[in-house]
């Protein structure tokens, strides 16, 4: 059964970047999940442009880099946060000067616009939200009476559209030969995936077991069939964590906050960390 | 520890205050980076003899759901989450909060992360406990610039969650759902009427049975101090180690 798998490609870093098209759509994990950082510097490095980010459901320090690279066109999110570190720099100025467009979500919606097209349906209804300001800023969301409601009993009800990724994009501790991507308890990252049109991960390593035939991995592994294309990096994460492997670089992020306060801190960071070849953490 | 008991600090307080909150409850989620509400949870789990479920959302280790970021939200929406913690950077007197920003949306003049899971799960978990230690008119404002999550639903819309209180760093407000106010029960030892009243920037009613809020006592600060705070430092290390003096195994 094996040998008839299909392969799934494995190819550079730069070769899986420049799969993500300048204008396409792509979903990425909050920095406590699985964050393809090799894969946003190889992005920077190119001058991705016009891309519409969608944090699943928010997204950290990939997202203010991207945005403050001159990456992003457009932000759909329920937040875009550095956590502890304080307010993100390049998305703050980004917001003043109003360079992007935002799409501002809340964490539900957007998990479940990527089930409605996880299941291949146009929309998902949810409860909650009404009465939210969000809800007049997003003219692709509808409030609906509920059509099973019992007789003359109002039920409204918000409608939103599937919400399907050009690319899914992020990084895993393991992939095996026949590109099944195991993400363990981080199911987004597999609802990503099945979304999403193309998904690219880049990986810590690569098994030579069949991460399928045991089913205690299996249960928490991406069967190759939604993987389009894998990327090895070591530490990939960094610096953010990955889980269950590896903690933040704290005095990285930190030097990245102080930094990327200013335009040209943010230029500089780039030029140190981003173009030239970075000494492992 | 020297022998003479350190009194009850700011923090220890409101662990307490936010503890006592929790006592019939059994299943209460909190973020990651909520020290104050999560010490709170561990507490009230304490003295529930371990029947009280904590979820710490976004921790790898005290977060029990396997099937991503979504279940929190499908396990609310099914009314099995008992009692939340929400901020806001602003908030004002009908419970609506803004997690976006300050200012015209979108070119916000301050912009805030943003509304998270707030505009849902205040709808779906009945008992959400507003907590903000900052206590000042930026904060608590007449009205807010941004409704991530408002207070108050029309009877029509399916709500069977809300805003059950608001505690700061100078007081605890209860909330009166049906007149969408928030009411004044108790106040902090040190802080006066006068002084919230300055600095609040909505107006609020005041209870007839109002009391300085109870610190906690010497068994509750032992364990605080003790077992709990030892829970605390594996989740909120920073937290436990400048508020607690407690360093987490591992830690320097």
């Amino acid at each position: 059964m094996m040998n008839t798998r299909a392969l799934v490609p494995v190819e550079s870093i730069d070769e899986l970047a420049a799969r993500v098209a300048d204008g396409a759509s792509v979903a990425v994990a909050p920095d406590y999940s699985g964050c393809a950082m090799e894969v946003v510097r190889a992005l920077m490095r190119r001058g991705a442009r016009n891309l519409h980010l969608i944090g699943v459901p928010q997204v950290g320090f990939q997202g203010d880099m991207l945005i403050g690279a001159g990456c992003v066109a457009t932000l759909e999110t329920a937040a875009l946060t550095l956590g502890e570190y304080g307010p993100a720099p390049r998305f703050t100025a980004a917001v003043r000067e109003g360079t992007i467009v935002l799409r501002d979500a809340t964490c539900p919606v957007i998990h479940a616009g990527l089930q409605a097209a996880e299941k291949g349906v146009p929309f998902m209804p949810l409860r909650g939200i009404l009465g939210s300001d969000l809800v007049g800023h997003r003219n692709d969301w509808k409030v609906i009476e509920n059509p099973f409601a019992k007789a003359n009993k109002e039920d409204p009800i918000l409608l939103l559209p599937a919400i399907r990724p050009d690319v899914a994009l992020f990084h895993a501790p393991l992939a095996d030969r026949w590109g099944n991507v195991w993400i363990g308890v981080r199911r987004e990252l597999m609802l990503m995936a099945h979304a999403a049109r193309t998904t690219l991960v880049s990986v810590e390593a690569f098994s030579d077991e069949d991460l399928l035939a045991d089913d205690r991995l299996a249960a928490g592994t991406i069967p190759a069939l939604y993987i389009s294309t894998l990327a090895k990096a070591a530490n990939g994460a960094w610096p953010i964590g990955l889980f269950g492997r590896y903690a933040p670089d704290h005095a990285h992020l930190q030097r990245y906050v102080e930094m990327a306060a200013t335009a040209s801190g943010f230029e500089q960071y780039v030029r140190e960390y981003v173009h030239k070849q970075r000494v492992s953490a | 520890m020297s022998s003479v008991p350190v009194p009850a600090r700011p923090e220890e307080l409101l662990i307490f205050t936010i503890a006592r909150m929790l006592d019939d409850v059994r299943h209460v989620a909190v973020g990651a980076s909520s020290p104050i509400p999560g010490a709170a949870a561990l507490l009230a789990q304490t003295w529930s003899a371990g029947r009280m479920r904590v979820s710490v959302l976004g921790s790898e280790h005290d977060n029990f759901f396997t099937d991503g970021g979504r279940e929190l939200f499908d396990c609310a929406a099914q009314g099995r989450i008992d009692a939340f913690f929400l901020g806001g950077g602003q908030i004002d007197g009908a419970a609506n909060i803004n997690l976006i920003g300050t200012g015209e949306y979108p070119r916000n003049r301050i912009r805030f992360p943003g509304s998270f899971g707030s505009a849902y799960l205040y709808f779906l978990i009945p008992r959400v406990i507003l907590f903000r230690e900052e206590h000042s008119p930026r904060v608590l404002v007449p009205k807010v610039d941004f409704i991530s999550a408002p207070g108050c639903s029309p009877d029509h819309v399916y709500r069977p969650g809300g805003p059950y209180a608001l505690v700061t760093g100078r007081c605890v407000f209860a909330f009166d759902r049906k007149h969408s106010r928030f009411r004044l029960t108790s106040i902090h030892p040190g802080h006066t009427v006068t002084e919230i009243r300055e600095q609040t920037g909505f107006e609020f009613d005041t209870s007839s049975e109002l009391v300085e809020t109870p610190a906690p006592g010497s068994e509750t600060l032992a364990l605080i101090r003790g077992p709990v705070g030892e829970a605390v430092s594996k989740v909120y290390p920073a937290f436990a180690a400048r508020v607690l003096g407690i360093n987490a195994q591992g830690v320097a």
